[in-house]
């Protein structure tokens, strides 16, 4: 049995992901607990091997509908490399790759699969992954005895450095090539074209400033209230997912992991409760100040200040004062 | 078109939640539920299949999750042709950590879905208690059918007839798909952080997890809820379970530190906005503000 811990290589433009280096310096760490080597799954460009310097095997797999990630083939791809690579554990991204992957590979590969893990370590032999549920709100230590396990990492809970980097004089990985599997051929899923993100009418991500605001805002016609706020501060309004799903403020207003991440000087976070997704784009920020009336509410586990006052008492005085 | 969407019922995460004493479940005794807002999403976006195409919508619960009755009517009134109840022949509990995994779920929609073909299932793409991982994908696992998550559209494929392969769509067409117009794939968006999307054509029958609709999801007033209620339009149906397999080792749930690192701020409304304006004009982010 393999001690050995895989990671599925995220691409874009011929570019490997910093997600991607999060889950290489995790399955360094974790690979050495269990006396094993990092391996790399590196599906379509097999010249990206080259930025993948940290891991300790690269397997490639070379096929044309493989160039872009299109979930039908890189299930079939990476099944393949499973089958034929046998590792302990599979690290893929909590977000778009590995909500996609994760359950259909545990059915085919038959092997269990925790979600949303926050930390990983090996403890008396066994892997034990902590998840954080329920908007962050329950924390689950789940047990990984078997010979095989699925775990898809949540994004920013890991630094992408140790995995980014590699020391001086290292070995270059050992690069395997993998066969595509024949399956390639009869793909019922075709990449029809990329389309970028919109621009929006303003980047979230420049800001010094951010008021931003989440469910706890009730309705589009409240926004009026931290708008007032976001002017008088001379910044922008941003928000959190559930506040640009509804429809009342543009995508590119969203900070999290299906929107941008932002690292502003200060973040205001009104009536956000803090869900793991959200954390992700906001936590590097340099001062996070929140407000939620939920003192349990997983936001001010990151912020540095809170209140639990009701945004609608507090709000309209930051604007006076502000404006003062 | 037959469209299924799978819906969930989940704890309302605006409420303070509670786990039982020996820390292996979550106590779900005065927990307040709420339909998961990605099956919500979901919803939406096969009622918009439905108001461009006539496609046929089927909504379909577990009828395990707390009020589930409530959430299929809603759909029903939203606009959803039917509304089914799965019953397990062997029960299998309430969602979440100490309940029904999502193995367990999966398996249970599967053999629904066996016996009553889609040619789309429709479903919110994540829910805030899968612990072992999402439905969409493992669904269309166990089904063999081709899947595609994070998704932000569904539109029906205009597709030149020479594409479409007869062996694909023959199922569920048998089963009752009314397809005259659709075709025998959808096309979808996939989003990836940042906003970046990959547009993807799938062929039917297929497996889609929405994050988000193309529109707002439509509002159900209660008159119209309390009209299907009366109407009695939920069927129910006993399903045999598959055993599932691969089953969680949870060796304990707790609660994160509620304040981890936040300093809280006490005090009325206008003296912690003081205090703020004060953290911002320190760090000169106050336009006018003395340093």
């Amino acid at each position: 049995m393999s001690t050995n811990v895989m990671v599925l290589a995220e691409h874009t433009d011929g570019k490997i992901s910093d997600g991607t280096y999060e889950l290489i310096g995790q399955a360094r760490e974790l690979a050495g607990a269990l006396g094993g080597a990092t391996e790399v799954a590196l599906l379509g460009p097999a010249d990206l091997a080259g930025q993948l310097g940290s891991a300790d095997i690269v397997v490639c797999v070379e096929h044309p509908a493989l160039e872009q990630y299109v979930p039908e083939a890189y299930e079939r791809a990476l099944l393949e490399v499973l089958a034929q690579r046998s590792p302990r554990l599979l690290l893929l991204s909590n977000a778009t790759v590995g909500l996609d992957l994760g359950a259909a590979l545990s059915v085919h590969w038959d092997a269990p699969l925790v979600a949303y893990v926050s930390a990983l370590e090996v403890d008396g032999g066994v892997v034990v992954a902590t998840a954080q549920i329920l908007g962050g709100k329950v924390l689950a230590e789940v047990e990984l005895p078997g010979e095989r396990a699925i775990v898809t990492l949540l994004g920013g809970a890991f630094s992408s450095a140790p995995g980014a980097a590699t020391g001086p004089g290292a070995a270059a990985p050992e690069v395997v090539h993998v066969g595509p599997p024949a399956s390639l051929a009869t793909l019922r899923t075709s990449l029809r074209r990329v389309v970028p993100a919109a621009g929006g009418d303003v980047d979230i991500s420049a800001a010094d400033v951010l008021v931003s605001v989440g469910r706890g805002i009730e309705s589009q016609e409240n926004l009026e209230t931290v708008l007032e706020l976001a002017e008088a501060l001379g910044v922008p309004l941003s928000a959190s997912r559930p506040v640009v799903d509804a429809g009342w403020l543009a995508k590119s207003r969203q900070v999290g992991q299906s929107g941008l991440k932002v690292k502003p000087r200060a973040y205001l976070a009104f009536g956000i409760s803090g869900a793991p997704e959200h954390l992700e784009g906001m936590r590097r920020s340099e001062l996070i100040i929140a407000c939620n009336t939920d003192p349990g509410a997983p936001i001010f586990a990151v912020a540095h200040y809170g209140t639990t006052l009701d945004l609608f008492d507090l709000v309209p005085e930051l604007v006076d004062m502000v404006r003062d | 078109m037959r469209i299924v969407v799978p819906i969930k019922a989940v704890p309302d995460l605006v409420e303070e939640i509670e786990l039982t004493g020996d820390g292996a479940a979550i106590d779900r005794e005065y927990l307040t539920f709420v339909l998961n807002e990605w099956d919500g999403q979901a919803l939406e976006e096969a009622l918009l299949l439905k108001d461009a195409d006539g496609a046929k919508v089927v909504a379909v619960g577990l009828a395990d999750d707390p009020d589930i009755d409530q959430f299929l009517y809603t759909a029903l009134a939203k606009g959803a042709d039917e509304a089914v109840k799965l019953v397990a022949a062997t029960a299998l509990g309430p969602p979440g950590p100490g309940g029904a995994s999502g193995a367990d779920r999966a398996a249970l929609l599967a053999a629904y879905l066996t016996a009553h073909p889609a040619d789309l299932v429709i479903t919110g793409v994540q829910a805030a208690d899968d612990l072992d991982g999402q439905l969409p994908s493992r669904l269309a696992a166990l089904l063999d059918l081709p899947h595609v998550s994070v998704v932000i559209g569904v539109e029906p494929a205009q597709v030149e007839p020479a594409q479409v392969e007869p062996a694909q769509v023959e199922p569920a067409q048998k089963e009752g798909g009314r397809d005259e117009d659709g075709g025998a794939s959808v096309t979808v968006r996939q989003e990836f952080a940042g906003g970046r999307c990959h547009e993807l054509e799938v062929q039917l029958p297929a497996v889609i997890g929405v994050q988000s609709a193309r529109q707002a999801p439509r509002y159900a007033p209660i008159t119209r809820i309390r009209q299907a209620m009366n109407a009695g339009g939920l069927s129910e149906l006993v399903v045999p379970a598959r055993a599932a397999g691969n089953a969680l080792v949870v060796r304990r749930l707790h609660r994160p530190g509620t304040t981890g690192g936040a300093e809280m701020m006490t005090g009325s409304a206008r003296e912690v906005a003081g205090q703020i304006v004060g953290l911002l004009r320190a760090r000169g982010l106050v336009k006018g503000s003395v340093p």
